[in-house]
């Protein structure tokens, strides 16, 4: 029945839309007894989260076809394991669960997900003959007995991860009032063999490490990736030629091309909010500046000038702003400026050296790592400089990326060797989130640093 | 570049003009290759590190030439004036307690410091190229004092 209607609507292409490339939604009427429409409640404030992660039922989804019920139990595995992550959700054991899947799939028994304290549920269906899937999902907000959501995505199989993805986003979203980050990727650099011979590789895998892939083959060091503001190409450093410049890499085509030379080493590049341009440093005789590269006509444009090593320069996500790493007060502190270039005002006061700031895509804080008294630390300021907190120390931490929504932050962590020969040394990426609470190791098939974090896919 | 890397494993063994202690240990680990000054070819690499020193050392985040190691970069350009046809590569590089990119930066802040007095004891700049590696490529592996003095430095090596 709901089928029918979907397919009709699907037809009249007035309620169907593209969230992601092949990947086409529809919404589903709310079923017979929720009251449906509207917009009911249940946002849980996202502070409460964090003190009392949300208990939320995720059964397989039901599945019908040749691979239905597999798609519908990985696809209901990997939306249980993202929210896990995200700290903010608790998934209810499914040991306890007292309806059975296919059950709730048709009709959810509201008391047996309120008794084993579910305040959500998650349920679907999957269709998945042929090389065509089918995922209709509902959530269920178990207190008034409501449909909260009920989405359909129609795409090919080999999509069905993102789907996955999709619909933990959907459900952080109407859960939470805030735009997910599931459905993202990270772009890092693996690293192989002894620490003074290392392999540096370009790769990038999805937010929850999988469909990991190499970019380059590790011939020529590569270093700091970062994503454009539409996830198809990444900036990143490459020893090419032995000459240390910023590459660009299309995702699309595979290939990767020097972003220009302009005499002497170029580094940490960064895209503008608006994809047109990069911005990086170069160094050339004794100092480090930070310039604007043009992506049309590669044309440059000087924004620091002056003694010191002006280096990590970033966006602030309207543009208007640049923040940057430099030494020119004597040591690495960060600094603010118009992104035009002038206007540089100092934003960090506290103890020890600053380095590596990135701008939230919130706006509203920077992350940095601090370097003081033998420790590394991984925190967050202001834009201004105010409010200073430290979300995690230790050794050898660096190099934050925000998550899209700008609630969790990515960084790497080195660990000290605990001998001359270099045993014990490894580097690793963690995510933590930004009120310091949730920290966690990424799981990568290599050593890795210089995490990025791509925007959604849309 | 795979030659680069081996040789450097040798010079570290081999070198150690440098002010700093070396651990023993260290030295032992990175590879035996102990250069037999006596059957070096004049003018190689390995003559640079047998009787002159490729590399000079640099206090903690800075740049600038300590007194105590100018006088090895002043033989490194009598050296590169006894052999005119040799290009060398000045690479830079940091200890491992900074970020990656200011370290980067910092390392070819030190290449280029070293650069300098080459050129300033007459050596010419087009014989010169500077690179820097900042963190990436330790030559002493350990988390310690020692390892970092010895990491902070800058190497010249015959192209």
């Amino acid at each position: 029945m709901t089928l029918n209607v979907n397919r009709r609507s699907l037809l009249a292409g007035g309620a169907a839309a593209m969230v992601a490339p092949g990947i086409w939604t529809t919404p589903l009427p709310a079923a017979a007894q929720g009251t449906g429409g509207g917009n009911p409640p249940t946002i849980v404030d996202i502070t409460r989260a964090r003190t009392e992660p949300i208990p939320i039922a995720i059964p397989d989804m039901a599945g019908t076809g040749g691979e239905g019920a597999r798609l519908g139990q990985q696809i209901s595995r990997v939306i249980t394991n993202n929210l896990r992550n995200s700290g903010l959700f608790r998934p209810v054991d499914r040991q306890a669960f007292i309806q059975t899947a296919e059950s709730a799939a048709a009709t959810p028994r509201f008391q047996d997900w309120r008794v084993i304290g579910a305040v959500a549920l998650v349920t679907g269906r999957v269709d998945g003959s042929g090389d065509r899937l089918r995922v209709e999902f509902r959530l269920w907000d178990i207190l008034p007995e409501q449909q909260a959501l009920g989405t359909a995505y129609n795409a090919t199989s080999s999509n069905w991860r993102q789907i996955a993805h999709i619909i933990s986003d959907d459900i952080y979203k109407r859960m939470l009032g805030e735009t997910g980050y599931f459905n993202t990727r990270i772009a890092y650099i693996a690293e192989t063999g002894p620490r003074d011979r290392r392999v540096r590789r370009l790769a990038i895998m999805d937010q929850d490490s999988e469909n990991n892939r190499f970019l380059t083959d590790g011939q020529f060091a590569a270093l700091t990736p970062r994503f454009h503001p539409d996830a198809t190409r990444i900036a990143f450093m490459s020893y090419q030629r032995n000459e240390p410049r910023v590459y660009l890499f299309n995702l699309d085509s595979g290939r990767q091309e020097v972003l220009g030379n302009f005499g002497g080493m170029t580094l940490s590049p960064r895209f503008s909010p608006d994809g047109r341009s990069v911005v990086l440093s170069a160094v050339r005789g004794g100092d480090a500046n930070i310039y604007s590269v043009d992506l049309g006509s590669r044309r440059e444009r000087q924004l620091t000038s002056g003694a010191g090593l002006d280096v990590s320069p970033c966006y602030s996500p309207d543009g208007t702003q640049i923040v940057f790493n430099s030494d020119r007060g004597g040591d690495q502190q960060l600094y603010v400026m118009d992104a035009g270039g002038g206007g540089a005002r100092r934003i960090s006061f506290g103890n020890g050296r600053y380095a590596t700031p990135v701008w939230s895509p919130r706006g509203d804080l920077i992350a940095f790592t601090r370097i003081g008294r033998g420790q590394f630390a991984i925190g967050v300021m202001r834009p201004d400089g105010s409010g200073e907190r430290i979300l995690s120390e230790g050794w050898g931490m660096e190099g934050p990326t925000f998550a899209p929504n700008g609630r969790v932050l990515m960084f790497y962590r080195e660990s000290p060797a605990r001998d001359n020969r270099g045993g014990g040394y490894s580097a690793r990426i963690s995510s933590i989130d930004i009120a310091g609470f949730n920290e966690r190791p990424i799981v990568t098939a290599t050593d890795a640093t210089d995490p990025s974090w791509s925007p959604l896919i849309s | 570049m795979a030659a680069t890397k081996t040789f450097l494993a040798a010079v570290a063994a081999a070198g150690l003009l440098a002010a700093c202690s070396s651990d023993p240990e260290t030295t032992a680990s990175t590879g035996g290759a102990g250069a037999g000054s006596g059957s070096v070819r004049p003018g190689s690499q390995e003559d640079l590190v047998a009787n002159v020193g490729d590399r000079v050392f640099f206090d903690t985040a800075l740049n600038g030439i300590r007194p105590d190691q100018r006088p090895v970069l002043v033989r490194q350009a009598q050296w590169l004036g006894q052999y005119p046809q040799n290009q060398v590569m000045v690479e830079g590089h940091a200890d491992e307690r900074g970020t990656r990119e200011y370290n980067l930066a910092l390392g070819q802040r030190r290449a280029n410091s070293a650069r300098d007095v080459l050129v300033a004891s007459g050596v010419a700049g087009s014989r010169i190229q500077t690179i820097s590696y900042g963190k990436d490529r330790p030559d002493a592996l350990g988390s310690n004092e020692d390892a970092w003095a010895r990491n902070r430095r800058a190497v010249t090596v015959v192209r």
